[in-house]
């Protein structure tokens, strides 16, 4: 693997660093803003389900829970606090505890990736159906109401730490949003190049074989399932504060679903690919709801369909082997193993 | 005489009605070599996977180093110093033969220390030109070196190994013969085997299984020779 000596992370940490800023700073100048910060907190969720999923092997059907538990906890904190530092620190913490739990209980419990993939989405499902139903006064937190179906509106927006006052959105917004996911990007990058990160791609790869070496894989993958709920917790608070209201919408079905898609059209196995598929297919999904007559669930399951069966490994790895033939001159693309190999990073 | 590192007392493992493996008693030193041989389904596979925690006994224990080891979870048995390969070759396909012997290394050193033993272990099993080839693309006896190179990083006082020379040619057989020996100057090895020709080739001490039991213990120039044994398990032609 390339990414283990000193010298390559500090070249990757650069080329990410730069190309992030470039496509910060430039990505306002063609598209607008509004939008941006959507395709921007999808795409950290993305990369929250790509961390585990691609690179720890746990396919969570129910992502859409934390993120939702993030929005949530973003939501109802501020209402209590007034001030929307604490409940950003908290809307991380909160889903990440609740998959440390969930999490202990599966690992612990040895449950095969079907059981698993059947719980993560069947938790979703119920904090979802749970949700619609507290629409009477009985269900407050605090001085927050869960208000049902019609959700949450009306908490404080994201502020400057320590001035409730100056409230964040629009542009200014964005540009948080969009520094907050090069951060954590940097951030999964490095927990990659960690001992538990190259370990838990171990995990990936040969479960029996890591613990047969002497690792304790039930701890390793519950901590990493913990960490890829706190991004999403991340997100969610970054759409709440965007979309300045919370729903029980964020629990779908549908939003779990469209996680999924967005890694296997990016690129599994990639640390780019989820981010770059949450924003392809939230722009197509985006640019079709301007029209009538076709269906989106329609296009989006398509979408899906012709990946799978032509582009498998995702738009990220095709890229990045497009890009080493065009730098390379007349040297042949370099093929790499399909769907579940090795750090193939784009 | 050497410290005892592996022993069982009375280790019986039932499925249903089926007694697999039926009182066995062992005792191996430190550094010793042993094989565990025996016809199908005599219960050597079945005890193996007792001594590495793939299976909790039904009754009887299993001490290792003197502790107490019955129905412990295999990681904590190989975090003891325990190193273990299984039957069928069992690696990360995706990563480099660097990256699977560094991850071996890696539990009982930090990082750096464990690229060092990394490229010693490399270079000890001559994988230097595949080391950054990924385990997927690797030949069946490749694979099982690297399987080796695994176990042979942890650095382990126990080995454990289960039928390590199945489907490998004449001179990669010699050639596992030669590490194996190798491994007995730090650690004991059992080996779970049933081709002859191997276990003549590592000339040690062999517990002999038949039907879940230990019918003879002893050396395998002498074991070969006992009739009981060759009427019952290894036949005429042996």
């Amino acid at each position: 693997m390339a990414m283990t000596t000193g010298r390559s992370a500090a070249r990757d940490t650069g080329v990410v660093v730069i190309l992030g800023a470039l496509l910060v700073l430039g990505l306002p100048l063609v598209a607008d803003t509004n939008m941006l910060t959507l395709l921007v907190i999808y795409g950290m969720l993305a990369l929250s389900l790509g961390l585990i999923w691609g690179f720890g092997g746990i396919l969570c059907f129910g992502q859409a829970a934390f993120f939702g538990l993030g929005a949530y906890t973003f939501a109802i904190a501020g209402i209590n606090i007034g001030e929307s530092t604490l409940p950003l620190v908290l809307s991380v913490l909160v889903p990440a505890a609740v998959a440390a739990l969930l999490g202990a209980f599966m690992f612990y419990g040895r449950l095969g990736d079907v059981y698993l993939a059947v719980i993560t989405l069947v938790f979703s499902l119920i904090l979802f159906r749970w949700l619609n139903t507290t629409a009477g006064p009985a269900y407050v937190i605090g001085n927050a109401r869960l208000g049902g179906f019609n959700g949450i509106p009306g908490f404080p927006l994201l502020n400057v730490p320590g001035y409730p006052r100056w409230e964040l959105w629009g542009d200014p917004l964005y540009y948080v949003a969009a520094v907050a996911l090069l951060v954590v990007f940097l951030l999964v990058s490095w927990l990659l190049r960690s001992s538990f990160g190259r370990i838990a791609i171990g995990i990936r790869e040969n479960e029996e074989r890591v613990s047969l070496l002497g690792y304790d894989i039930r701890a390793r993958k519950t901590v990493l399932f913990a960490i890829g709920a706190g991004i999403a917790g991340l997100a969610g608070a970054l759409f709440a504060a965007w979309a300045e209201v919370v729903t029980p919408s964020l629990f779908s079905l549908q939003q779990s679903a469209e996680i999924i898609i967005w890694c296997i059209v990016g690129g599994l196995g990639t640390r780019f690919g989820p981010v770059l598929g949450a924003a392809v297919v939230t722009s197509v999904k985006i640019t079709l709801g301007g029209q009538a007559m076709l269906d989106n669930m329609l296009v989006l399951g398509l979408i899906l369909v012709l990946f799978v069966l032509f582009l498998p490994r995702g738009i990220a790895p095709e890229l990045a082997r497009l890009w080493a033939w065009a730098i390379g001159g007349n040297r042949k693309p370099v093929r790499r193993r399909a769907p579940r190999g090795g750090v193939a990073d784009g | 005489m050497a410290e005892t590192v592996l022993e069982t007392e009375g280790l019986t493992m039932r499925f249903g009605g089926v007694t697999a493996v039926d009182g066995v008693s062992l005792k191996v030193r430190a550094r010793e070599l042993r094989c565990l041989i025996g016809p199908n389904g005599a219960g050597k596979s079945t005890c193996f996977k007792c001594l590495c925690g793939l299976l909790k006994p039904t009754e009887g224990h299993v001490f290792l180093r003197g502790e107490e080891t019955t129905g412990w979870d295999p990681h904590r048995i190989a975090a003891m110093g325990v190193g273990i390969k299984m039957q069928v070759s069992s690696v990360m396909d995706g990563l480099s033969v660097q990256e699977n012997i560094w991850m071996a290394a890696r539990r009982h050193n930090d990082t750096g220390a464990a690229t060092a033993k990394a490229e010693e272990v490399i270079d000890r099993l001559a994988l230097g030109p595949i080391a950054r080839t990924d385990l997927g693309r690797l030949a069946h006896g490749e694979r099982q070196r690297v399987e080796l190179g695994l176990v042979m990083a942890q650095d382990p006082w126990l080995v454990l190994l289960d039928e390590p020379a199945a489907g490998m040619t004449g001179e990669e057989v010699t050639r596992m013969a030669e590490i194996i020996h190798e491994m007995t100057r730090s650690a004991a090895v059992v080996v779970v085997e049933h081709d002859m020709q191997f276990i003549r080739s590592l000339a040690s001490t062999v517990t002999v299984f038949h039907r879940g039991r230990v019918l003879v213990e002893d050396h395998v120039d002498r074991v070969m020779a006992d009739p009981v044994v060759r009427d019952v398990y290894l036949g005429k032609q042996a």
